[in-house]
């Protein structure tokens, strides 16, 4: 309503400023008709406009002003000097009722009156009318304070004044080197704070409400909420907050997609609603407020709120997590899930979401603007959602660093510490193939700036600086630069497509000295180094439980001595028993390393592909299916993992670094070996193929490699190939001998297939072979 | 048809760009290198407190880079707002052509092919007519594109 209201306030004084000229005009010639339709249509848009709004006395007076203009237009009466300043005393009054709607102020009826009179008896002389005339003209003339722009020329505006700060920019540098006279600073200075000022007021004048963004939600809600049959009531609160308009632009999406997902998901319909002891409507409630630099958007239901524990569910059958990992979340962690990629909790897809765009989008949008999503629910109570964006895109300030010569620019926001490599309270350690960071008590990856970017860096690693950065969302850890030059607030703008596409840029600028420096996107340069970033959500909680749990109670792990020589832990609930063998029962064997241990043959890991010389001592490691040997030299110590584990950046056979007196220790990843080294727990799959026996091909040639793939084999002939899940049989032979079996695979002896309808397949065609026994296994399976 | 092309050389090749396209024709200073872009973008330069996508006409051709040739004289286009400087060897004038743009009969390496709208008669000699935003794409946006 004030929306409409302000439009309205807006389009009559748009009105009244044209209509200023024709008015004129019309006194001059009263007889004029053109004019006369012209200010006859006014009067009359602003009557019909005022029944809508409510406001009686604008209403009175602009349909007194229209009669007495229809009596003329009719050729009833003429328009004399006094009909004509009543009139336009009527117009005045106009106005000066508008000004007064906007700015709050009260205006006294008394002489409405009056001028409606004074509209009527314009033959004869009414010297209160004359009067009240005279004081509406004066207070319509009172000026206007506000005017409508197109948001085009706001945004030149705003592009201007960028330019003009980065002139001043370049301007400052020079003044640095070359001037010594206070006079110039002085006026210098001056300049530089009008400049401020005036970037100030743009920025502001590119504020939107919230309200525009809002506005589109009661259509929205009630749209989706009669789609899906519910009953939805929309809360707005905090329309008036204000908000860059580019930043509104990029919430919109995010918004609509998280209202959709309240309704479709939230909400529950009417009749739930009333056995579960709600009210039938449910509530939907949007707000937004101000807090420091940032806006908070809040969009809450009262609905069935989220299960964490499905969520769970779904994360570890789509493979997001372990069920180990799952069991340390908590309740907080699991809600978070609803932001990975891949989790919808929809039972079913329906039109309005679960359309492929789930809540992973929603956060990436976000957190590209530097921004933070927040959700926070209670199961059968509702869900809320909390968008925290900053006020505003164009300006950042940054850090300026450089790195082979050439200068980039750092987001301050994502920026935490600058420290010289070189430093007693830092310390670089090179361990499991990546870097790792030791300032003060915290130990954090260590990406090299230059090695992200694949230039060479002209300083020596001790020589650099190292940054300490938090990127949007994510872990800490620190990039080496070479110089870190300055802090700076630079106007940032997109950069074109295929620069984007690299992922590691936010954007171009322009330094003091007017040449492009690249921002850079503290997250995609993490991404890219392969630190372990929780964009996948779950690293950071894995992370975080572990260490929160082994301070609690700490995790026993043994720590030895591989052959190579390197101290390594294992947590002991997966060690077995260590045994000692003698080398002739290791082989390099089908690849890899196996040793044989009495009647088993066990993958050997931890000695490379070499043929250990002499005796081996092995871990033997189990996961309660599968076993692994693990070569090593000696056992050092039963240890506890300490209270700090950080992951390694890439995936393998070491999980991370954990501290243990003091010393760095890589903790074996028991989850990638068993995964990576652990062979197929075989005979799990129990499908029984039927070799038919008359063909020695098959017996010779087809049944080692059946069953090296896990499946058994029997002989046609055999009893037991009565019950075998399937036959394979030469595409030549005649009829199938055994018509009890369901499911018969045929080889052939030719590559080409047989006739058109030719569903076998040829014989050595090893994937194709498997690939049909394993679709077979599938559906015995199920 | 009455157009008016810009007739530019890259790699000893004389191509007609349409004039319409082209915002301006300057000479860039210091090129800024993007590590890790695509091998057409030749890095960012500065024009007027823009910053401009410098594109290496070479590289977008699939050409094999000349062994001398300047960094500067350069074509500035726009394209999704913004803006983008195509490097060529020179410039060498503005015309009006009159006639149709033919289908190019011959085959093409295939850089050119991508970028080639036709052929067209100026003054007498058969110069292809070439499309700035296919140039700007590079080869491997256009294929996968």
């Amino acid at each position: 309503m004030d929306d409409l209201l302000s439009e309205f306030i807006a389009e009559t004084r748009e009105m009244l400023e044209a209509l200023g000229g024709e008015i004129v005009a019309w006194e001059a010639a009263p007889s004029d008709r053109a004019r006369l339709d012209e200010i006859f249509r006014f009067v009359h848009t602003v009557k019909g406009n005022c029944g809508f709004f409510d406001l009686p006395r604008l209403e009175m007076l602009s349909h007194a002003a229209e009669d007495v203009l229809a009596d003329v237009r009719a050729g009833n009466r003429t328009a004399d000097n006094k009909l004509v300043s009543a009139v336009l005393g009527v117009i005045d009054r106009i106005g000066e009722l508008v000004q007064a709607l906007e700015t709050g102020e009260a205006i006294s009826s008394e002489d409405d009156e009056q001028l409606i009179a004074a509209l009527h008896h314009t033959t004869e002389e009414s010297s209160a009318a004359e009067e009240a005339m005279g004081a509406a003209a004066v207070e319509g003339r009172k000026a206007i304070r506000s005017i409508r722009l197109s948001v085009d020329l706001l945004d030149r505006m705003m592009s201007g004044v960028s330019d003009m700060v980065l002139a001043r920019n370049e301007l400052a540098r020079r003044l640095r080197q070359a001037s010594n006279d206070l006079a110039v600073e002085n006026a210098f200075d001056r300049l530089s704070g009008c400049i401020a000022e005036m970037r100030d007021a743009i920025t502001r004048t590119r504020m939107q409400r919230m309200d525009s963004l809002f506005v589109m939600l009661p259509r929205m809600v009630r749209d989706i909420a009669g789609e899906l049959d519910k009953s939805v009531t929309l809360e707005v609160d905090g329309g008036d907050v204000e908000l860059d308009r580019e930043m509104i632009e990029m919430i919109r999406d995010p918004l609509t997609h998280i209202v959709r997902n309240a309704i479709d998901h939230g909400i529950e319909s009417s009749e739930d609603r009333v056995k579960a002891g709600k009210p039938p409507h449910g509530t939907l409630r949007a707000s937004a407020r101000q807090s420091g630099n940032q806006i908070l958007i809040e969009i809450a239901d009262d609905g069935r709120g989220i299960d964490p524990d499905k969520l769970v569910r779904r994360a570890v059958q789509n493979g997001l997590i372990t069920a180990e990992q799952a069991d340390r979340l908590t309740a907080a962690q699991k809600t978070a899930l609803m932001f990975e990629a891949g989790l919808s909790t929809a039972k079913e897809v329906t039109a309005i979401s679960g359309r492929g765009v789930g809540m992973d989008v929603v956060r990436a949008n976000i957190e590209r603007i530097g921004g933070i999503v927040d959700v926070e629910s209670k199961l059968a109570q509702g869900t809320r959602l909390t968008l925290r964006v900053p006020l505003t895109l164009t300006i950042i300030p940054a850090l300026t660093v450089s790195v082979a010569g050439q200068n980039y620019a750092i987001p301050r926001s994502a920026t935490e510490e600058i420290v010289r490599a070189r430093n007693d309270t830092v310390k670089i350690e090179c361990l499991g193939g990546s870097r790792i960071a030791a300032i003060r008590d915290r130990r954090i990856p260590l990406v090299s700036l230059a090695e992200v970017l694949g230039v060479e860096h002209e300083r020596a690693a001790d020589d650099q600086s190292l940054i300490v950065l938090k990127p949007a969302g994510g872990d800490d850890y620190a990039l080496a630069v070479d110089v870190v030059h300055d802090h700076e607030e630079l106007v940032v703008k997109p950069a074109a497509p295929a620069v984007m596409a690299t992922g590691l840029y936010a954007g171009t600028t322009l330094a003091d000295d007017g040449s492009p420096i690249l921002l850079l996107d503290p997250s995609g340069i993490a991404a890219s180094a392969g630190v372990v970033l929780d964009q996948n959500e779950i690293e950071k909680l894995g992370a975080k439980v572990a260490r929160v749990e082994t301070q609690r109670d700490e995790e026993p792990a043994l720590l030895f001595m591989t052959v190579d020589g390197a101290k390594r832990a294992v947590r002991l609930s997966i060690v077995e028993r260590i045994e000692e063998v003698s080398p002739e029962a290791v082989k390099f064997s089908a690849g890899r390393l196996h040793i044989a241990l009495g009647d088993r043959i066990l993958p050997l890991v931890g000695c490379g592909n070499r043929v250990p010389e002499g005796t081996l001592r092995i871990l033997r490691l189990s996961d309660g299916k599968t076993e692994l040997a693990y070569g090593f030299s000696e056992v050092i110590d039963l240890v506890t993992i300490g209270d700090f584990l950080k992951p390694a950046s890439l995936p393998g056979e070491v999980g991370g670094v954990t501290l243990i007196n003091g010393e760095q220790i890589e903790v074996i990843d028991s989850f990638w070996l068993f995964g990576e080294q652990g062979e197929d727990a075989r005979g799990e799959r129990d499908l029984v193929c039927a070799l038919a026996d008359d063909d020695p091909w098959m017996g010779n040639i087809l049944r080692p490699l059946i069953e090296a793939a896990g499946y058994r084999t029997v002989r046609a002939a055999d009893e037991e190939a009565e019950t075998a899940d399937i036959l394979i049989t030469a595409a030549e032979a005649e009829a199938p001998p055994l018509p009890a079996v369901a499911r018969i695979l045929k080889v052939r002896a030719t590559p080409e297939p047989i006739g058109d309808n030719d569903d076998s397949i040829y014989r050595y065609d090893r994937a194709g072979l498997l690939t049909a026994l394993s679709a077979y296994a599938g559906k015995t399976g199920s | 048809m009455t157009e008016l092309l810009l007739i530019v050389t890259i790699a000893g090749e004389r191509i007609t760009i349409p004039a319409a396209d082209i915002e301006s024709v300057v000479e860039l200073e210091a090129l800024i290198p993007v590590p890790r872009v695509a091998p057409h973008v030749a890095g960012l330069a500065a024009l007027r407190s823009r910053v401009l996508t410098v594109i290496d006409c070479y590289a977008s051709l699939e050409l094999s880079p000349a062994e001398e040739r300047s960094l500067k004289e350069a074509i500035i286009v726009e394209a999704d707002g913004h803006p983008y400087a195509l490097l060529v060897d020179s410039v060498e004038d503005v015309v009006e052509v009159t006639g149709e743009v033919r289908p190019v009969r011959t085959t093409l390496k295939r850089g050119w092919r991508r970028v080639a709208r036709g052929m067209i008669d100026v003054g007498g000699d058969l110069l292809l007519l070439v499309d700035t935003q296919a140039l700007l794409l590079g080869p491997q946006v256009a294929q996968a594109a």
